[in-house]
C-alpha cells in the first residue's frame, strides 16, 4: 500500500491564540470617550490573540492543504473550472474601482456606471436577450430571480391559475429548490434514451396550469438537446415561458444565443463561463438576461443611459426602474467586483476568443470522451458539449464505484470530476475539461483514468481506500454529522462569557 | 488575447481522434438558423490594453480614499483592511479553488470556514453560524425561511421593524411575495421626526401575536440607535415568536451580543469585516443561530470529525439540508455562497483579535459622538435622536440633504445618507456615519462646511 | 434485506404493525438511505392522518426522505426518543426505530411481505 505522507496537523486559530499577543492595532482615540450605559456593553470578546506572524503563518500553511486550478487540472463538470486571469484580479483592486461606496452619488461613480452599463449591453448581445440585470449574487440567486419574473409576468396578466413548474429530472438541485422558494409545485419531466426531454412526457404535461419549463441547456450530461426548438414551442403553446439554466454557458459562446432560440428568461453564472474565481465557494455572480416582454420585471434598478451622448460628452448613466419590477434581490448593486473581472475577459476575448472558448471547451470534452469510451461507460453515444458523463462502474470490478474512482485520482495529483450527479446516470462521473487544459494534460488524465481502471480488476483495494497521497484521507462524515462539532470551543464552555 | 492553449498541429491531431474534420463539425446539434452568430462586440485587446482601458474607467470615479472624505455608511462602511487580508485572499490555493466537495484536497477551504464560523458564534453570542450567505440583505430573508420552516408554514405573520435597513425590508418583500406571508410594522410613514423615539422596539411589541413566525429588528438600528432588545424578546417568545437581529459586527466588538438578549437568529453584513467597499458588492451575510434551529438553517455547514488515518480533520456536514439533496424540500436553494469573503472576515478577526476590534469599535464610537458634538453646537443643525449610538446618527439640517451634500461634494465630502428619500416624514434628515478611517482635522473641516452650507 | 411477515407494506417503504398499530420505515429505506443523522416526526398525538400525508423528514450523510402515514387514523403516540438517537433506524427499523403509532387505522390497501419483497425486487437494477 502506497504510503501517506507524514503531516502535523494545523492547530486551529483558537489553540494558536495566546493571551496577551496582538495583532494589528489601532491608534487611540484622540478625542474625549463618552460612555455608554453599562448594560449595553459586552462583558468579554472571545476572539483569538496572535500576532500577525503567526496569523499568516497559520493560513499559508492551511493554504498547502487545498487543490485549486492554479494547481492543476479540475475537471468538475457544470462547474467551469477554467483558468482564472490575473489581470482581472488586478482590475478589480483598482483603487478607482475598490474605493466607491455604493450609495455614492451617480455623477461621481460614472466610471462604475459605464462598466455595468456596457457589460450588461454586451451579456445581452452574447446570450441574444432584450435586457439583463446585474443584481443577482449566485447562480441560484438568479434562479430565483428568473422563476419571480416569471410568475410576476402571468399574476400581470390576471393568469393567476399557474402553479406548477416543469423540471427535467436530470436539473441541477437548484432548480427545484428555486421554484419551490416561489411557492410553486414541481413536476419533474424524464429523460429519453438519448438524453433528450421526453417530447411526450413534456406535451402531457404542459397546460395552462404551468408557468414554465426550467432547461439547462446543453443539459447535464453535456448534451445539446436534439429538439430544442420544438421543446421551446410546446412551452409556448400552452403559454408557459422557458427559463435557461446558464450553467453551461461555455459550450455556446459565439455558437448560439439562446434568446434566439426562444428561451425567455436565463441566469449567467460570471464565475464559470466569464472566468471570474470560485474563491472556495464564492464569491460568484448571476446576472439574469430576459426577453422583451420580461424586461419591465426586472429587478430594481438596471442601469441605463440618462442623458445621451453628444459630440466630445459622454453619455451620462444613472439607475432606471423598470416599470413593473418584482422588487430588489440583494442590497446595493450586485457583485461589482465580478463585473470588473468579466468585464475585462470580455473585452481581451472580443467575439472571436469568445467563440474560441466554446470551441475549445466542447473539443476538449469530446477528446477525453472519445479516449475514454472504451474502458468507461458513456452511456450517450453522441458528440458531446463542453462536458460529458460517464459510468464509473464495471460489472467486472464488483464493488467499485464512482466515489472509489475519484478518490484514487486524487493519488495521480488530478481533481475529481463531479460525483454523483446527474441523478439519472449511476455511478455518475461528470467530466468537464475546459478550454484552458492543453492536450499534454488531458493526455496525463485520461491515461491515469486508464490505470485506475485497471487497478479497479487487479488491485481494488487501491481505490477502495484511496487516496494515499494525500496529506488526508478519507473522511468519517458519519461522526461529522452524528457527533456535531461547529466550532473551535463548545458554547458551554464558555458559558456567561458573551 | 485568450487562455486557449492549443497550437492548430494539437487542435488538428484531436479532431482526427474525435473523427470530425473540423471545429464545426462538433456543433451539428445546434439549430442551422442560429448557429454561429456574429457577435458585435469590441475588437479583443491584449492584456497591456485591457489594463490600460480599465484603468481609464476606473479614473472616471471618485474614490472615498484618494478624492473624497467619507461619512456615508447606511449599511456599507469605510473601515481600515489591514494589508495581510488581502495577502492572504490572494493566494491561489484560496481563491481558484472549488467548493470543499472532496475534503481530502480542500482542508484549507475547511478549517479556515470552521474557524470563521467560530468567530462568528464568538461575536454575536449565539451557538452554531453557517459558512456565509450573499449579504445582510439575503440573510434576513433567509431567517424568515428558517421560522417558516420551523413552524411548518402554519404561523404567517412577520413583524418588521421600520428602522431595519430600508434594502433589506425591500429585499424580504421580493423573497416572500409568493409565500402568502403577511408583514406587518414596517410603514416608514410611522417614523416620525417629532416622536423619533416612538419607533423604538416597544412600538413593535402590541403587533405580536399567535401567528408571528418572526420579529425582526436591526442593531445598531438604521438610525444608528442602539436598544437592549432583551424585553421584546422575552414578549416574542411568550407568544411563541422567534426574534431575528440583524447586527453590525463592528459594533458588536463593543455592545451586549444579540445572543446574550436572547436572540433566536443573529445575521448582518459583514463587510465591515476587512472587505472594501467596492461599490457594493461582493459583500457577505452571516447567519449564526441556536442548535436547536440547525436542520431549519440554510447555508453551507464545516463540522469536525477525523479522516482514516486517525487525523482531525473538517468535512462539509448535514448537507440533507441542502438543495443538491433535498431538492424542491430545502429551506433554500442557496448553492454558491460567499468563501473567499468569509475568509476575509475570518483573517480580519483573526489579525485584530479582542483588543484590535475593540479598538476600531472605541475609535468609531469616539469619533461620532465628536462628530455629533461638533454639528449640533452649529446653528440650524440638532442632533434628531437622544437614543444611544455607536457611529451613525440622524442630523436634522436647515435646508434640504440634497442640497448640503452638492455642497459638501464640491468641498470633497460624501455626506450622510438622505433619510427624506425612505422616510417621508424625515425630510431635511441626513445620517451620518463616522469611522476609524476619519480623522479629527476631517471632522473639523466637515463641521465648518456643513456651517457654510447654513448660511449660503 | 429484513420484511418480517407479520407487517404490513406501503410502496412510499413505509411498514405498518395491525397488532400494535405501529409504523415506521423498512429495512428497504434505511439501507437505501444509510446512515441517518436527522430525523423529525411532524404529527402529534391527537392529530387525524390521512393515509399519504407526510409523517416525518430523514436525513442521512447522504440523502433525505419522507415518510408517509401508512393508514388514515389518529395518532395516539409518537417515538419523541428517535430526535436523539436517529440511528435506531437504521439498527432497529421494525423495534426501537418505531415512528408513529395510532388509533385502528385500515390495512386493506397495504401489501402483504410477499408483495413488498416481490415490489423491492422488481425496484433493483
Amino acid at each position: 500500500m502506497p504510503e501517506a505522507p507524514a503531516i502535523t496537523i494545523e492547530p486551529n486559530i483558537y489553540e494558536l491564540s495566546s493571551p496577551g499577543r496582538t495583532g494589528v492595532t489601532f491608534p487611540a482615540p484622540d478625542m474625549p470617550h463618552t460612555n455608554l450605559p453599562k448594560n449595553l456593553l459586552r462583558k468579554e470578546l472571545l476572539l483569538p490573540e496572535l500576532a500577525e506572524v503567526d496569523v499568516i503563518r497559520h493560513y499559508v500553511k492551511l493554504s498547502k492543504y487545498n487543490y485549486s486550478v492554479d494547481d492543476g487540472f479540475y475537471p468538475l463538470g457544470s462547474c467551469t473550472m477554467k483558468y482564472n486571469p490575473k489581470i482581472n484580479e488586478d482590475t478589480a483592486r483598482l483603487p478607482g474601482f475598490l474605493f466607491t461606496h455604493p450609495l455614492q452619488p451617480v455623477v461621481t461613480v460614472q466610471g462604475n456606471l459605464a462598466l455595468m452599463y456596457q457589460l450588461q449591453e454586451w451579456l445581452k448581445e452574447i446570450t441574444g436577450f432584450a435586457a439583463m440585470t446585474l443584481q443577482p449574487a449566485a447562480g441560484a440567486h438568479g434562479e430565483f430571480t428568473g422563476v419571480l419574473m416569471m410568475r410576476a409576468y402571468h399574476n400581470a396578466r390576471g393568469d393567476t391559475k399557474r402553479t406548477k413548474m416543469l423540471i427535467p429530472d436530470s436539473a441541477h438541485g437548484t432548480n427545484p429548490a428555486s421554484s419551490a422558494m416561489s411557492n410553486l409545485e414541481v413536476v419533474q419531466i424524464p429523460s429519453d434514451e438519448r438524453g433528450n426531454v421526453d417530447l411526450a412526457a413534456l406535451k402531457a404535461a404542459c397546460d395552462e396550469t404551468v408557468v414554465g419549463l426550467m432547461l439547462t441547456n446543453p443539459n447535464t450530461l453535456g448534451l445539446f438537446d436534439e429538439h430544442l426548438e420544438e421543446i421551446i414551442q410546446i412551452i409556448h403553446a400552452c403559454g408557459g415561458l422557458v427559463y435557461g439554466d446558464g450553467a453551461n454557458l461555455n459550450a455556446l459562446l459565439g455558437i448560439v444565443r439562446p434568446g434566439d432560440l426562444g428561451f425567455d428568461v436565463m441566469h449567467i453564472n460570471l464565475h464559470k463561463t466569464f472566468s471570474t474565481p470560485h474563491g472556495g465557494g464564492g464569491p460568484g455572480s448571476g446576472p439574469v438576461g430576459v426577453s422583451k416582454q420580461l424586461a419591465d420585471f426586472l429587478p430594481s434598478p438596471v442601469i441605463g443611459v440618462v442623458e445621451e451622448g453628444q459630440d466630445d460628452k459622454p453619455a451620462v448613466f444613472g439607475f432606471i426602474h423598470p416599470e413593473k419590477s418584482i422588487g430588489r434581490v440583494k442590497a446595493f448593486n450586485g457583485h461589482f467586483g465580478m463585473f470588473v473581472r468579466a468585464y475585462t475577459y470580455i473585452v481581451m476575448h472580443g467575439a472571436e476568443g469568445l467563440r474560441q472558448i466554446s470551441e475549445y471547451a466542447v473539443l476538449n470534452a469530446n477528446y477525453v470522451r472519445v479516449c475514454l469510451d472504451k474502458t468507461y461507460t458513456v452511456p450517450f453515444d453522441r458528440i458531446c458539449m463542453h462536458e460529458f458523463v460517464a459510468e464509473g462502474q464495471w460489472g467486472d470490478a464488483p464493488g467499485i464505484r464512482a466515489l472509489d474512482i475519484a478518490k484514487r485520482l486524487m493519488d495521480y495529483d488530478f481533481h475529481p470530476p463531479t460525483n454523483y450527479f446527474p441523478l439519472i446516470v449511476h455511478e455518475a462521473l461528470m467530466i468537464e475539461p475546459t478550454e484552458t487544459e492543453n492536450k499534454d494534460t488531458l493526455d496525463a488524465f485520461v491515461k491515469a483514468l486508464l490505470k485506475i481502471a485497471e487497478e479497479a480488476r487487479s488491485q481494488p483495494v487501491l481505490l477502495k481506500e484511496a487516496p494515499h497521497k494525500t496529506p488526508f484521507g478519507r473522511m468519517d462524515e458519519v461522526k461529522a454529522a452524528r457527533e456535531l462539532v461547529l466550532c473551535c470551543w463548545l458554547p458551554e464552555d464558555y458559558a456567561g462569557h458573551a | 488575447m485568450t487562455y486557449i492553449p492549443h497550437s492548430p498541429h494539437e487542435r488538428d491531431t484531436m479532431l482526427e481522434t474525435i473523427g470530425v474534420k473540423s471545429l464545426e463539425d462538433l456543433f451539428k446539434d445546434v439549430p442551422k438558423k442560429h448557429r454561429f452568430p456574429t457577435l458585435r462586440l469590441p475588437q479583443a485587446l491584449t492584456e497591456m490594453e485591457a489594463a490600460a482601458e480599465l484603468g481609464e474607467l476606473s479614473l472616471g470615479n471618485e474614490n472615498v480614499r484618494t478624492d473624497l472624505v467619507c461619512f456615508l455608511g447606511a449599511g456599507a462602511y469605510n473601515h481600515y483592511i489591514p494589508a495581510a487580508v488581502d495577502h492572504i485572499l490572494q493566494r491561489s490555493e484560496f481563491y481558484t479553488a472549488y467548493t470543499p466537495y472532496q475534503p481530502e484536497i480542500s482542508q484549507g477551504t475547511l478549517q479556515s470556514i470552521f474557524e470563521y464560523q467560530s468567530l462568528i458564534v464568538a461575536l454575536t453570542g449565539m451557538e452554531v453560524s453557517n459558512a456565509s450567505h450573499y449579504d445582510g440583505a439575503t440573510a434576513v430573508a433567509e431567517a424568515v425561511g428558517l421560522a417558516n420552516a420551523q413552524f411548518h408554514g402554519k404561523r404567517k405573520k412577520v413583524v418588521i421593524s421600520p428602522a431595519i435597513h430600508p434594502q433589506y425590508r425591500l429585499t424580504l418583500r421580493t423573497y416572500v411575495q409568493d409565500m402568502q406571508m403577511e408583514l406587518v410594522g414596517d410603514n416608514p410613514k410611522v417614523v416620525n421626526s417629532e416622536r423619533f423615539s416612538e419607533s423604538g422596539p416597544e412600538s413593535l411589541i402590541p403587533l405580536i401575536d399567535g401567528e408571528t413566525a418572526l420579529v425582526v429588528v436591526q442593531y445598531p438600528d438604521f438610525f444608528g440607535r442602539i436598544y437592549d432588545y432583551a424585553q421584546l424578546i422575552e414578549t416574542a417568545h411568550k407568544m411563541g415568536a422567534l426574534v431575528c437581529v440583524a447586527a453590525n459586527p463592528i459594533a458588536l466588538g463593543l455592545l451586549k451580543t444579540p445572543g446574550e438578549m436572547g436572540a433566536d437568529i443573529v445575521v448582518g453584513e459583514g463587510q465591515p469585516l476587512g472587505i472594501p467597499l467596492s461599490y457594493g458588492g461582493p459583500y457577505l451575510g452571516f447567519f449564526a443561530t441556536r442548535k436547536q434551529f440547525i436542520h431549519k438553517m440554510a447555508g453551507r455547514l464545516v463540522g469536525e470529525t477525523v479522516d482514516t488515518r486517525g487525523q482531525r480533520a473538517y468535512v462539509l456536514t448535514l448537507t440533507a439540508r441542502e438543495q443538491h439533496i433535498k431538492r424542491e424540500r430545502a429551506t433554500s436553494n442557496i448553492c454558491t455562497n460567499e468563501g473567499l469573503l468569509a475568509l476575509a472576515a475570518a483573517v480580519y478577526l483573526s489579525l485584530l483579535g479582542p483588543t484590535g476590534l475593540r479598538q476600531v469599535a472605541d475609535l468609531c464610537y469616539s469619533k461620532a459622538h465628536y462628530t455629533a458634538e461638533k454639528i449640533s453646537s452649529l446653528p440650524g443643525y440638532s442632533l434628531c435622536s437622544d437614543a444611544p449610538y455607536f457611529h451613525e446618527f440622524p442630523v436634522c439640517c436647515p435646508k434640504p440633504v440634497a442640497e448640503i451634500n452638492a455642497h459638501l461634494l464640491e468641498h470633497g465630502f460624501l455626506g450622510g445618507y438622505d433619510l427624506g428619500q425612505d422616510y417621508p416624514a424625515l425630510k431635511n434628515h441626513m445620517l451620518l456615519a463616522v469611522t476609524e478611517m476619519n480623522t479629527s482635522e476631517e471632522i473639523d473641516a466637515l463641521a465648518e462646511v456643513l456651517a457654510e452650507v447654513a448660511h449660503a | 434485506m429484513n420484511i418480517p411477515a407479520n407487517l404490513k407494506y406501503t410502496k412510499t417503504d413505509e411498514w405498518f404493525d395491525p397488532a400494535t398499530h405501529k409504523s415506521g420505515l423498512t429495512d428497504f429505506a434505511q439501507s437505501q438511505l444509510s446512515d441517518i443523522v436527522f430525523v423529525e416526526i411532524i404529527v402529534a398525538a391527537g392529530e387525524m392522518v390521512q393515509a399519504g400525508k407526510q409523517m416525518a423528514s430523514v436525513e442521512s450523510v447522504k440523502a433525505a426522505a419522507e415518510t408517509y402515514a401508512p393508514v388514515s387514523a389518529k395518532v395516539a403516540v409518537v417515538n419523541d426518543g428517535l430526535a436523539d438517537n436517529p440511528e435506531l433506524l437504521n439498527s432497529d427499523p421494525y423495534g426501537k426505530g418505531w415512528m408513529v403509532q395510532v388509533e385502528g387505522g385500515d390495512v386493506s390497501g397495504l401489501m402483504d411481505a410477499t408483495a413488498y419483497t416481490k415490489f423491492c425486487e422488481e425496484r433493483a437494477h
